[in-house]
């Protein structure tokens, strides 16, 4: 009777109560969420353009910011800085299109998989080589204009504390998710690459090169990883073992479906809401830590009830 | 183009070969004059789409390889040119089953067969224009889901993608495949006003031989990854084994498959 109370009527009355606590962590978790939400990002685009599930969308996320941060620490100005970084994703892509994808293309997806784990870990090494693995870089908040402070939101009475740096990050995310939106629904080139990811074949078939497209879409989800890699390293430093936060990823991904940028947003959000709600509130009665693995939880159902996801994008089963 | 003895694709001896082992096109040649429309036909399984595929260079993204012969295209070897090189070029292919770009709308389907072109906006959406002109359907239809759309608006779509890249030539697969008669006629008389007004030659892989018949100048048989009859469209349509073994047409006495088989020694690509 104990245990029942604990997970259904006490965290009901715990909100009751506080209910500005309960804001606060809606607001934390929204805020986690977003940042979920840009690494998952990558993936999504890369996978809806080639059919390729890139393991190293996380290693790539380090490397951009790693890149950013040592052209900066070298002497060079902020924008210098992150032009080197964005030149240096769009190499990454060509090469990655010459060497990696155009020898496998119509190999099964498996093999591409496969390939692209094994290009996780060459990354990995290469980027110890040329940016130094060993010492820790720190994001630098002043010059790129990331407050570090807190804002203080009234709100019935007590407040809100709200990160400048969760704010920078929210409106990135909405900025960059509009631009994108707004590249693929209006541009002729994301229109192209919609069509590339609804069928390949016929894509060919009316002459837009598959070839170009893929490093369009290894760049564009590069630009969006040295943004997800900006946000996150600001929030700790900059190492490979921010690759680990890449695998939070799969949960956001398989709740909002593989293959659509507003599921993935919404995903992202609802795990991070998910998890802060439920840590806080069932934590106790659950025996704690329930935010490492509440994500990878929910993904489990999902995928036992709604395979494709939020928003996955129906199969039109018609001729 | 007297280059060329006046055709504008010439296919000379085409060996195609799928996943290194299954040897599929035996040898085929034609060719398709200037502002002709020229029918391939052939049962299901003769290699039909084969042949427009290696045209078209589509041929490697499905594992499958020109071993032998050539294609030549204005008087020009096309056959190592990539899809994209050769719409630029003006051969276009649309696909059997139709494959519209589902999650699009009809009118950014149609927009992207435009991809290649460089010549401007008001260019491409004058053409859109036409499009509409010869598809009034697609019009009323232009902001729905292709995915949604019925079979023959599909057809239409593929089609009309095709002419957004003013091709000279488009390599049409089937387009009569699951659709209602009537519809089928529509398609194909909306084909023969392009192919009058707009000048669009036309390669045509057909399985309704009777249909293809009606509406081409000139008709290839297909049987096995051979050529194995040609003419005429009215002289096919009026050969005996055409008639018993395309038509469904007989002429009271069965005639053995043995019979007709000498048409398989023929070598075409002699021509
Ligand atoms: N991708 C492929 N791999 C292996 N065999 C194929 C492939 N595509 C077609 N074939 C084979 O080639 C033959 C001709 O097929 P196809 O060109 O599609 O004929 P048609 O269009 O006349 O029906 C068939 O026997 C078919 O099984
Ligand atoms: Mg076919």
């Amino acid at each position: 009777m104990d245990f029942l109370y604990s997970v259904t009527a006490d965290p009901v009355l715990q909100i009751v109560e506080d209910p500005v606590f309960f804001l606060q962590i809606i607001l934390e978790g929204l805020m986690a969420g977003v940042m979920y939400s840009l690494v998952a990002l990558g993936f999504c685009l890369i996978y809806k353009a080639s059919g390729v599930f890139n393991f190293a969308q996380g290693v790539m996320m380090v490397l951009a910011v790693m890149c950013m941060v040592t052209v900066y620490d070298a002497g060079f100005g902020i924008l210098l800085a992150l032009l080197v970084a964005m030149v240096f994703m769009v190499g990454l892509s060509f090469a990655i299109e010459r060497v990696v994808l155009r020898p496998m293309v119509n190999q099964p997806q498996i093999i591409l998989f496969m390939a692209t784990i094994g290009l996780a870990f060459f990354l990995e090494g290469f980027g110890e080589f040329i940016f130094g693995g060993s010492s820790q870089k720190i994001v630098p908040t002043e010059a790129l204009h990331i407050g570090r402070d807190a804002l203080l939101i009234p709100m019935f009475g007590s407040e809100i504390r709200l990160q400048q740096l969760d704010l920078t990050a929210g409106v990135c995310a909405a900025l960059l998710v509009a631009t994108l939106a707004l590249f693929f629904q209006k541009t002729t080139v994301g229109r192209a690459l919609r069509a590339v990811a609804d069928d390949h074949q016929a894509a060919l078939s009316v002459g837009i090169p598959l070839r170009s497209m893929w490093v369009i879409v290894w760049s564009v989800a590069g630009l969006v990883a040295l943004v997800t890699g900006i946000m996150w390293g600001a929030s700790s430093s900059v190492d490979f073992s921010l690759v680990l936060i890449a695998m939070k990823a799969f949960p956001v991904l398989i709740l909002g479906g593989f293959t659509s940028v507003p599921g993935v947003i919404v995903g992202g959000l609802i795990i991070g809401v998910g998890e802060k709600v439920a840590e806080l509130y069932w934590g106790d009665a659950l025996g704690g830590s329930i935010e490492e693995w509440f994500a990878y939880v929910l993904a489990l159902v999902f995928l036992m009830f709604r395979p494709q996801g939020l928003f996955g994008e129906k199969i039109i089963e018609r001729v | 183009m007297a280059a060329n003895g006046g055709a504008l694709l010439k296919v000379k001896n085409v060996e195609v070969i799928y996943d290194h082992v299954i040897l599929v096109l035996k040898g085929v040649s034609f060719d398709v004059p200037e502002g002709g429309i020229v029918a391939l036909l052939g049962a299901n399984g003769a290699g039909k789409t084969t042949t427009l595929k290696a045209i078209s260079n589509l041929l490697r993204s499905e594992r499958g390889d020109v071993t032998k012969g050539s294609i030549e295209y204005l008087g020009e070897r096309v056959d190592q040119l990539s899809s994209n090189d050769l719409v630029k070029k003006g051969v276009i292919q649309v696909m059997e089953g139709r494959h519209c770009f589902e999650h699009l709308t009809v009118e950014e389907n149609l927009l992207t067969g435009a991809y290649t072109r460089r010549d401007g906006r008001a260019e491409i959406y004058k053409d859109l224009e036409l499009v509409y002109d010869y598809f009034p359907l697609l019009k009323d239809r232009r902001r729905s889901q292709a995915g949604y759309t019925s079979g023959g608006e599909q057809q239409m779509t593929a089609l009309g993608r095709a002419l957004m890249a003013r091709p000279k030539m488009i390599l049409l697969d089937e387009p009569s495949l699951g659709l209602a008669p009537q519809l089928v006629e529509e398609i194909f008389d909306i084909v023969r006003r392009l192919n009058e007004d707009e000048g669009v030659t036309f390669l045509l892989a057909e399985q309704n031989t009777n249909m293809a018949l009606k509406y081409a100048d000139y008709g290839y048989i297909l049987e096995n990854g051979r050529i194995v009859m040609d003419g005429e469209a009215a002289t096919l349509r009026e050969n005996e084994d055409v008639k018993e073994f395309y038509l469904g047409l007989s002429s009271g006495k069965r005639k053995s498959y043995r019979d007709v088989k000498h048409y398989r020694r023929r070598k075409r690509w002699l021509a």
